[in-house]
């Protein structure tokens, strides 16, 4: 990277009130900077970029709706070990509304989010946590008497951007699952994600709840390009989602070599195993799990390090729709059912039905061989006799003449 | 071709069930039994086979040996086509007919003994094909050779079926078939010389040895002639012939040639290499040697003299000889004289199953039985004056 102070003016004013602001030393700041970055997998000298951004405080409004949810999302957010996350996220936007957050209440908050929406007009971004129920024209969820479909769709209208946060938003989540109950082919209150109510893509980060960072690095790539980052073909920001956890799981070597965890407890879970025979889904879920580490809490601070099957959380149609204990599909390579043995026979000496039969043959074409070579002889004696007769005859006959 | 006289090959006729026969359909039926068993439950539920012996009886019996005995149709050939011996063509159909059933089946049974027979399609498909591969040269080769064989074998079958139109378009390619035919068992029967010094160090001394090529290509031609006279002795006292002694006579001296080739280069092989005094440590592999060095050697004595060569008993026995000998060699390269690590048998053994014998005695009763039904109902044997 060379040296930070290439890089960076580290006397610049903007830098010295970052420092007064988030209460982070300078180094500290810009180590974080070029982490986002890293994580955002931007090319090198980014980090400069995401620096400034961030210094420069334009602090976008953001609009945060929660709708059918646990407001998990949002904790994870706030309650994240790292002491300047929350400070960072709060200081860098202008949070103008969000239902657990603010201080105001009824109308009062109403008030604030159209005054919000109408002075950043076409400028603010929309944040939606929770999922949207439909069913019965959607009244299983209604603010200030509005229901969220006429919510979300009336802040979506002048967003600069739309981020689905959590898998609830994503695509309707945990409230969208089918009940197992016989003739069911909705969830209770028919609850949808946010593109399907808007009819267009928007940016998600899914997850029960997504890794802070991937959201944190979302919004600074919006503050620094001005554009949201490249996504997948769900949603999804591709530097968080375009890998299979199976991929740089912890664990994958266990995997590789057949070394399963069977049941929670045993030997093979002890010892840190592959939980693929538990049920998994890292085989075919996409997110950045096993690379980074969840609530600032350390490595190992994640389902699969701590010793559960992944449940798939960031995957429609795996989580919250697949049995958690269900083995999953493998996308690449499917380990075999058994692994051939690792005791190599080598072999025994001659069984007496062998050694028997070898010996039947040997000596019944040597009979066979013996014999013919006789009948071939006495056969032959015999011409020879006789030609020796007929030679004898003739030469009778010829001395008679 | 020298312009030769010879009575146009007739089928021989006569009843399909005998004692012979029958005996021969119950082997066969053994065989598919057990060959049932194998496919469905893996080549580790009737052989022997372990990781120390990967190939056995099946590929060391069936093909090797198997494919040697074959050669009998590709010697005379040799003989009557490219040195121009018209005298033998009668010899040729019934050789080639030996051959045919000898290559297919060793090329069939190079299928039961693969892990992954399903895979064997493998070996012509251009992007799987490793050019410096001796197995490779062997797999084509003898797969190329039994298509060229059929179209060599062709006119018997297209002159019973009185497509005669058809022989005739076939004949004119003939001679070019017939090059190939020559050429191509010359380089398979010595590449399987060659995988033994692929094998190195792992083959006992009395075997090891760079010439393995030669040593297998002429044995291979040895052996041939070796079949043609064991063949020979063996049809015409079954179907009470007049033994083809004018013909036999002559090819065991061309026969004895090519042994004392053999023999010379042998031996003077294991004398340079000083491998000679291992054949005096009392051994396995020493006695198996010297089975194999006196079934080479006894022809000399039994058929060296003219006067010996009219005796069909002589020549009879001279072919077995020679033929074990030849087999023997093969045996002793590729199993007996085999070590999974050098000096030591790495505590792997193998000596073949019931099942497996009776898979090999299967394979060779299926070509007697077929070698019965072609001549009986084929034109292969020359016509014989009905004086029996």
């Amino acid at each position: 990277m060379g040296n930070m102070n290439d890089i960076f003016d580290t006397s610049r004013k903007t830098l010295q009130d970052v420092e007064k602001r988030l209460e982070m030393p300078r180094r500290e700041f810009l180590q974080f900077c070029a982490t986002l970055a890293a994580t955002m997998g931007l090319p090198a000298g980014a980090e400069a970029a995401v620096a400034k951004a961030v210094e420069a405080a334009k602090r976008p409004s953001v609009i945060w709706l929660h709708f059918q949810e646990c407001t998990g999302c949002s904790e994870s957010l706030l309650r994240a070990e790292h002491p300047t996350l929350e400070k960072l996220i709060l200081d860098v936007i202008s949070l103008d509304y969000h239902e657990t957050l603010m201080a105001a209440a009824g109308h009062q908050a109403e008030a604030a989010r159209k005054a919000a929406m109408k002075a950043n007009k076409g400028k603010y971004v929309l944040v939606v946590e929770g999922a949207i129920p439909t069913k019965a024209n959607g009244i299983y969820c209604k603010i200030g008497g509005q229901t969220a479909i006429d919510m979300v769709k009336e802040c979506a209208a002048d967003a600069a951007a739309v981020i689905a946060i959590g898998s609830c938003a994503s695509w309707g989540g945990m409230p969208s699952t089918i009940p197992s109950i016989s003739g069911a082919d909705s969830s209770p209150t028919g609850s949808a994600g946010v593109a399907e109510i808007l009819g267009k893509p928007v940016m998600t980060i899914p997850g029960c709840p997504p890794n802070p960072y991937n959201f944190l690095a979302a919004v600074v790539h919006f503050l620094t390009f001005g554009k949201l980052p490249e996504l997948d073909k769900l949603g999804r920001p591709k530097f968080a989602y375009s890998r299979l956890i199976h991929e740089n799981c912890e664990r994958r070597a266990h995997f590789d070599a057949g070394r399963f965890a069977m049941e929670f407890g045993d030997s093979g879970h002890r010892q840190g195993y592959c939980l693929y025979k538990l049920g998994c889904k890292g085989p075919e879920t996409y997110a950045n799990c096993s690379t980074l580490g969840f609530g600032d809490a350390g490595e190992n601070n994640w389902p699969v390090g701590c010793g559960h099957p992944c449940i798939g959380c960031t995957e429609k149609g795996v989580g919250f729709t697949k049995p958690i204990h269900q083995v999953a599909k493998m996308l690449n390579v499917a380990p075999p059912l058994q692994y051939p043995r690792i005791v190599e026979e080598q072999g025994k000496a001659a069984s007496f039905a062998s050694a028997a039969a070898v010996a039947a043959v040997a000596g019944a074409a040597a009979g066979a061989a013996v014999m013919l070579t006789r009948n071939l002889g006495l056969s032959h004696a015999a011409e020879e006799a006789e030609r020796a007769k007929a030679a004898g005859k003739s030469a009778d006959d010829k001395a008679g003449a | 071709m020298a312009n030769h006289n010879h009575a146009a090959p007739a089928p021989v006729g006569g009843s399909l069930v005998n004692a012979l026969t029958l005996t021969c359909g119950v082997l066969i039926a053994l065989m598919v039994a057990i060959l049932m068993v194998r496919f469905l439950f893996g080549l580790g539920s009737v052989t022997a086979l372990n990781d120390g012996y990967p190939w056995g009886i099946w590929v060391v019996v069936d093909v090797v040996i198997g494919s040697a005995f074959a050669c009998g149709g590709f010697s005379v050939a040799m003989l009557v086509y490219i040195f121009n011996k018209g005298e033998y063509h009668p010899l040729v159909r019934p050789a080639l007919l030996a051959s045919l059933f000898g290559y297919t089946l060793a090329g069939a049974g190079v299928i039961f003994d693969l892990g992954r027979p399903w895979n064997v399609w493998h070996m012509f498909n251009p992007w799987s094909i490793n050019l410096n591969s001796v197995m490779f040269e062997v797999a084509v080769c003898i797969s190329l050779y039994i298509v060229v064989m059929w179209i060599e074998f062709s006119p018997v079958i297209l002159e019973q079926q009185g497509k005669l139109e058809l022989k005739k378009k076939v004949g004119r390619a003939m001679f070019f078939i017939i090059a190939l035919g020559t050429l191509l068992p010359m380089m398979h029967q010595s590449s399987l010389g060659t995988l033994l010094v692929v094998l190195g160090v792992q083959i006992h001394p009395l075997w090891q040895t760079p010439i393995q090529p030669a040593l297998y290509l002429l044995s291979a031609i040895t052996m041939g002639y070796a079949v043609v006279l064991f063949e020979s002795c063996l049809t015409s006292t079954a179907y009470r012939r007049r033994i083809e002694g004018h013909l036999l006579t002559p090819l065991a001296k061309i026969m004895l040639g090519f042994l004392a080739v053999y023999l010379v280069i042998r031996i003077a092989d294991l004398v340079i290499r000083g491998a000679l005094p291992r054949a005096f440590v009392p051994s396995i592999e020493a006695l198996c040697f010297w089975i194999e060095m006196l079934s080479f050697i006894a022809p000399l004595i039994l058929i060296g003299a003219e006067d010996n060569r009219r005796n069909p008993a002589r020549l009879f026995l001279a072919g077995v000889l020679l033929m074990l000998g030849g087999a023997m060699l093969r045996l002793n390269g590729f199993l007996i004289g085999y070590e999974t690590i050098v000096g030591d048998s790495g505590g792997f053994s193998y000596f073949p199953t019931l099942a497996e014998v009776l898979v090999t005695a299967g394979m060779f009763a299926l070509e007697v039985l077929g070698y019965i039904i072609i001549t009986r109902r084929f034109p292969v044997l020359p016509r014989e004056a009905a004086t029996h």
